[in-house]
């Protein structure tokens, strides 16, 4: 996706701060239920640039729609905490601003699409107010000038007959309708990151496709950052430039998708990779991952993957691993991603 | 391709006679309006004119968008829901006017898997009752002596620890879950089990096992499956036939290798065009078809051919007559007036 985004475009944006756009680091979020501590993400650290479209891949419960959370700052507090960790946007830390600030960030300048765009989106007002509000609160337009607004996002995100349609409500429009719409909200005010959390998942495959396009295309246009959160390793593979794999709450393998994809440093995306059916081949058994994802309020010690890990060893049950740098922009959570690296077939579970 | 024209070869037509043969099956839901004196308006034509065979062990995939109809297809074979119209012959009887006693020995024989492993189980019922409560609806199939023994033999076939046959369906994750409802599909020896979306819900990591157990049982049994998925990988993965569905209609049936490899219907080429390949390098040469706008209502249908509003290569006849599916010199049926195969996946030999 950065090949057509990098270039001219992103330069006009004017860049008055040092590093990257979002640095994420050591982040840690845990939530205090009345059963235990659900500890959901351990420690993680990303960076994205603009243009670019970084992918977190991980099954339920790895944490990965959290940690987007608390970058826009909407986890619910109580039960969810933040307990250690910088979230530094143009350099600045946003889990220190004061409410008031985060606010003005918030859907300004990050904004966030969900996977269900039905319960995302208000029942009881037409999408063109929904979409207006934003210029209302945050530009303090007329209800007029809204309006017309609204009217061109629908038209930006191709929703056929936006002038037409302006007035209807969320139960008229499709699913596909709907994601476009949210996506419409989340680009209103020209926002420099897109956090977009599953946003194809509760759509059919052929509406997928088009999303992902749309999504592509307006990062062409504007030159936005994407943190694109699936579970789909197609999909990844398709629009991303980089990758983080989440599991258990820490990002386990990161690096570019080709050299990721190409060959997997880290024994758990090396199970995924070999677990998913291909629709280009009918292929032999399929390799599955032993076990199921560990429960959150107990989180193996050592390396968190080591139960159901065909590697795993004695150091691995005591050890936690690092991320150690497998090379200029890689990285994996694994204390024999040599062994990884090097292993030709994925070893059986 | 050498690989694959092997495989063709070592799966031939499915020989003998078919265990489930659906002839024009037709399903309408009622539109009704007003309260008290309901009116029917319209209705919504989920399934229209469908037509398939199952042969015994054999796998037919049925895929498709929601809305197309494949899941109301299911619940017409087990007589969830009444049929319109139509046959579904079952060993040389027709399923839709069986009576109640014959009913209850086809749903002996023929099982269903669900989506849900969440709302499928009773969550008030141990998973040693849930599974051999099959046994006090059919008698004679186990007696009541043997539950217990014939419950753990099911919880082992399945992969699941025999000794858990006290523990409720909370405890279990979603995989083991939907083990569950596959070791209660087979309580019964069935002779065909259909497969709603069995592996939708499941993790990427977990959907695996399911998958290969599935395949496993049907050898060990000799089960034919109807495997109902929108995912093309996974049905292309464990079926020997597919069909494809739009707007409650099949518009291409075939062997695997025949739909995916040989698509000649411009609905299953857009389909298979739009599924991501996990794999980064096949980004620049890979073809698209974008497909533009939404699917129709299944309650107003376009006339003809029903895919004709978002097809590029509909024509004046398309919205006259509906095209038949049969085989127009592709090799398989397509129900296409302008069939044409066109490569869309590059197979790799697996």
């Amino acid at each position: 996706m950065s090949d057509r985004a990098t270039g001219v475009i992103h330069e006009t944006r004017t860049r008055d701060y040092e590093g990257h756009l979002l640095e994420v680091e050591d982040l840690q979020v845990e939530f205090r239920t009345p059963y235990g501590v659900v500890n959901a993400v351990n420690g993680i650290s990303y960076t994205l640039d603009p243009g670019e479209t970084l992918a977190i891949l991980g099954e339920s419960g790895s944490g990965k729609s959290v940690s987007a959370q608390a970058i826009m700052g909407i986890i619910d507090s109580p039960p969810g905490f933040v307990t250690n960790g910088s979230i530094r946007y143009k350099g600045r830390d946003l889990l220190k601003l004061p409410e008031s600030e985060k606010r003005a960030v918030r859907g300004r300048e990050i904004a966030m699409i969900f996977q269900d765009a039905l319960t995302a989106l208000n029942p009881v007002f037409t999408v063109g107010f929904q979409i207006g509000e934003m210029f209302r609160v945050h530009r303090g337009a007329s209800r007029q000038e809204a309006k017309q607004k609204a009217i061109e996002l629908m038209d930006r995100v191709r929703i056929p007959s936006a002038k037409e349609r302006v007035g209807d409500y969320p139960h008229q429009f499709s699913g596909g309708m709907r994601q476009r719409v949210m996506i419409a909200m989340a680009l209103s005010l020209d926002p420099d990151i897109l956090i977009a959390d599953e946003p194809t998942t509760a759509l059919d495959v052929t509406v997928q496709a088009q999303i992902m396009e749309l999504l592509d295309d307006l990062q062409s246009e504007t030159g936005m950052g994407l943190i694109l959160i699936t579970h789909d390793l197609g999909v990844v593979a398709d629009v991303s430039d980089r990758l983080a794999v989440m599991y258990a709450g820490k990002i386990v393998e990161t690096g570019s998708v080709y050299d990721v994809y190409g060959n997997p440093a880290h024994p758990y995306t090396e199970g995924l990779m070999a677990s998913i059916p291909r629709i280009n081949q009918k292929g032999e058994d399929l390799s599955p991952i032993r076990g199921a994802p560990p429960n959150l309020m107990r989180i193996p010690p050592g390396c968190p993957f080591h139960p159901r890990c065909p590697y795993a060893r004695q150091r691995c049950t005591e050890e936690v691993p690092p991320l150690y740098e497998v090379s200029a922009d890689r990285r994996s959570a694994c204390h024999y991603w040599e062994e990884v690296i090097s292993s030709k077939e994925p070893q059986r579970g | 391709m050498v690989d694959a024209t092997a495989e063709v070869a070592e799966q031939p037509t499915p020989a003998g006679e078919p265990i489930l043969s659906v002839r024009n099956l037709v399903k309408h839901f009622p539109l009704t309006q007003g309260i008290l004196f309901k009116k029917q308006v319209g209705a919504v034509q989920a399934v229209s004119d469908v037509s398939f065979d199952l042969y015994p062990g054999e796998t037919l995939g049925l895929v498709g968008e929601s809305g197309c109809g494949k899941s109301t297809t299911a619940k017409l074979l087990l007589r969830l829901e009444t049929a319109t119209s139509g046959q579904a012959m079952y060993k040389g009887r027709d399923i839709f006017t069986m009576n109640k006693k014959e009913l209850r020995a086809l749903r002996r024989n023929i099982q269903i898997v669900f989506q849900d492993p969440y709302a499928s189980l009773n969550p008030r019922m141990t998973v040693g009752d849930i599974i051999s409560e099959p046994w006090d609806i059919h008698p004679g199939v186990v007696p009541k002596k043997e539950h217990g023994k014939k419950v753990k033999e099911l919880l082992e076939v399945v992969g699941l620890d025999p000794g858990h046959t006290n523990r409720y369906p909370h405890q279990f994750s979603g995989g083991q879950r939907q083990r569950i409802g596959v070791a209660r599909a087979l309580a019964l020896n069935p002779e065909i089990i259909i497969l709603d979306e069995p592996v939708s819900a499941l993790d990427v990591s977990v959907q695996a096992q399911v998958v290969n157990l599935l395949e496993k049982l049907q050898n060990e049994f000799g089960l034919a499956y109807i495997f109902i998925a929108h995912d093309l990988s996974v049905v292309r993965h464990i079926s020997d036939r597919v069909a494809v569905m739009y707007l409650g209609k099949i518009v291409e049936i075939g062997r695997q290798q025949e739909v995916y490899e040989k698509p000649s219907m411009p609905y299953t080429q857009a389909l298979l065009s739009a599924v991501p390949v996990p794999d980064p390098r096949a980004r620049e040469n890979k073809k698209r078809i974008m497909l533009q706008g939404d699917v129709p209502s299944p309650a107003n249908p376009p006339s003809g051919c029903r895919f004709r509003t978002r097809c590029w290569k509909a024509e004046d006849i398309c919205a006259e007559e509906t095209p038949a599916l049969i085989d127009r010199g592709q090799g398989h049926p397509s129900a296409c007036h302008f069939a044409e195969i066109e490569e869309i996946v590059a197979t790799e030999s697996a």
